[in-house]
């Protein structure tokens, strides 16, 4: 298999066209829990409950043309590999808890993949609107469409006082978590960040690393969302977050052109070393990947690197992750392996760029 | 006992992790165990439900020891509906059902405030079908409440009216409950 047709299955359609405030804001994401009236959570609830929402979920909406997303399709857990399973981890469809942990899970998708719905993750259903660069307000718009057309047929569980109410306390009133994936190189270069951090948690928002709860930011990429989701509305909640993201966009921007002036030609060294090792080395661990994809995006966004699209970062972040790199080579891979095959799918990739 | 991640090899690896009392076990062979690291990252990690946890069962402590000294002999609170008892809620941090939250709703209301900022009433999006029966509901126990009123100021004619503004109300919804 060539790496064309396999990049096109590794980028979903929605990551396609570039969203405004590209070159730093990466992807906006907006999520609703929500529940059934009258049926226990998946966290208490048997096997064969939660086999019984999934029907109900295929019966009423799969297959079903949606106005905005079209025919959505619905995939179940227990029919995937696990591999199949990685993948959709890796293109952010689906929790790694859905993937892992679901004794019955499922997952409803349009065909442009910017709208997923699992089914029995912590709550009975999330829906969840993917778009790239920066768009939460068209986000929110969508999922709150999706949110409606489920409520024509389904009863949710609300409470005049208390909201939508969902497995954790965390996530109860609007079930919203609105957040965006930021590439912030230069605030990292430039130790910013830390000192930016602590004023954000204040204002009732959280960063954290790219896969969620949890994990470690890799590739300078930070994912800033809401904590607060009851008490506010869902436009106030929306909006103080894209306030707090307007502000760091600023604040990266101001931080590259420092670097720039104060040290260009150690930033080059840098973006070019990164850019050579990508181009060339034979092995490659996915932590150092994801560093030096980041430089080069830096590069390329600077303008420094002129010869390689800017959509090369959003695109080998996903290939060269583990899912996707078996996926490819179509077999088992060891760490080792993998770190072999990681080098040669960068080295094809840069090839492309180069030579077409 | 087969590898559970690549359902191939014999599992030779058996790890019990227990955390905050969760008991998970974990049966790999040896390959997939160094393949592990990297792979479903996020399942594994600290999670937001163990940190609520440490913020509920602080909450219960000092309740328990402030003002209430006979609160250690109470039973355990338990939700009616899914069993969910709030011991077992202050371990995992999350609730079993909607009822849930009518069950622990005083212990949960300070626990709202901590986590939302201060806040603990909902002020967002009301689901379309269903809010316009959350309004009809409301309307329909006001209503009962001026007729009893009505029927102790002895005005029954107006009363009746009431009634059957009530009666038009309820037949509403269970049309609609129909439909």
């Amino acid at each position: 298999m060539s790496l064309q047709p396999f990049i096109n299955e590794a980028v979903s359609p929605w990551m396609k066209n570039e969203g405004p405030e590209a070159d730093i804001v990466i992807s906006s994401r907006i999520r609703l829990a929500r529940n059934l009236q009258d049926v226990t959570y998946p966290l208490l609830a048997d096997k064969e409950q939660l086999e019984e929402i999934v029907g109900k979920v295929e019966d009423k909406f799969a297959g079903h043309s949606h106005r905005r997303f079209g025919q959505l399709e619905l995939l179940k857990m227990n029919n995937l590999k696990t591999n199949e399973k990685r993948v959709l981890v890796e293109k952010h469809l689906i929790s790694p808890n859905l993937a892992t942990d679901s004794k019955a899970g499922a997952v409803l998708l349009s065909e442009d993949e910017s709208l997923s719905v699992m089914v029995n993750e912590e709550d009975h259903l999330r829906i969840q609107c993917l778009l790239s660069g920066f768009q939460l307000d068209e986000g929110l718009k969508y999922a709150n469409d999706m949110d409606d057309w489920m409520e024509e047929k389904l009863d949710f569980a609300f409470d005049e006082k208390r909201g939508y109410l969902t497995t954790c306390p965390t996530n109860v009133g609007t079930g919203l978590r609105s957040s965006v994936m930021m590439h912030l190189p230069a605030l990292v270069l430039t130790k910013n960040l830390n000192r930016i951090l602590p004023a954000i948690n204040q204002l009732g928002l959280v960063v954290r690393g790219i896969y969620g709860e949890g994990s470690e930011a890799r590739g300078n990429l930070f994912q800033v969302s809401n904590q607060t989701t009851l008490g506010k509305s869902e436009k106030d909640i929306v909006e103080d977050l894209r306030n707090v993201v307007t502000q760091l966009i600023q604040q990266e921007r101001a931080a590259r052109e420092t670097l720039l002036e104060q040290s260009q030609n150690k930033l080059e060294d840098r973006i070019y070393r990164s850019y050579g090792i990508l181009a060339y080395s034979r092995r490659m661990e996915s932590k150092e990947a994801m560093q030096r994809l980041s430089d080069v995006r830096l590069g390329i966004d600077m303008g420094l690197i002129k010869n390689v699209n800017g959509k090369i970062l959003n695109e080998l972040m996903i290939l060269t992750q583990p899912g996707f790199l078996q996926q490819y080579a179509g077999e088992k891979l060891n760490s080792e392996q993998r770190d072999e095959r990681r080098a040669a799918v960068i080295r094809e990739r840069f090839n492309l760029e180069t030579n077409g | 006992m087969l590898c559970q991640e690549c359902q191939e090899r014999p599992a030779s690896l058996h790890f019990t992790k227990i955390i905050n009392g969760e008991k998970t076990e974990i049966h790999v062979c040896e390959t997939c165990a160094k393949d592990k690291g990297d792979q479903f990252q996020g399942s594994n990690n600290f999670s937001i439900h163990q940190l609520l946890s440490g913020l509920l069962d602080a909450g219960q402590s000092i309740s328990a020891s402030q003002s209430q000294p006979y609160k250690k002999t109470q039973p355990d609170l338990k939700c009616p509906s899914c069993g969910m008892g709030y011991k077992q809620f202050a371990k995992v941090g999350r609730l079993g059902c909607a009822d849930c939250y009518r069950t622990f709703n005083q212990k949960l209301e300070p626990v709202f405030k901590r986590i939302h900022g201060g806040n603990s009433v909902h002020s967002g999006k009301i689901p379309k079908r269903k809010g316009k029966d959350l309004h009809v509901h409301r309307e329909i126990e006001n209503l009962k409440e001026k007729m009893k009123k009505l029927i102790e100021q002895e005005e029954f004619e107006k009363a009746a009216e009431t009634r059957d503004r009530i009666r038009s109300l309820e037949e509403s919804l269970n049309n609609k409950g129909g439909a």
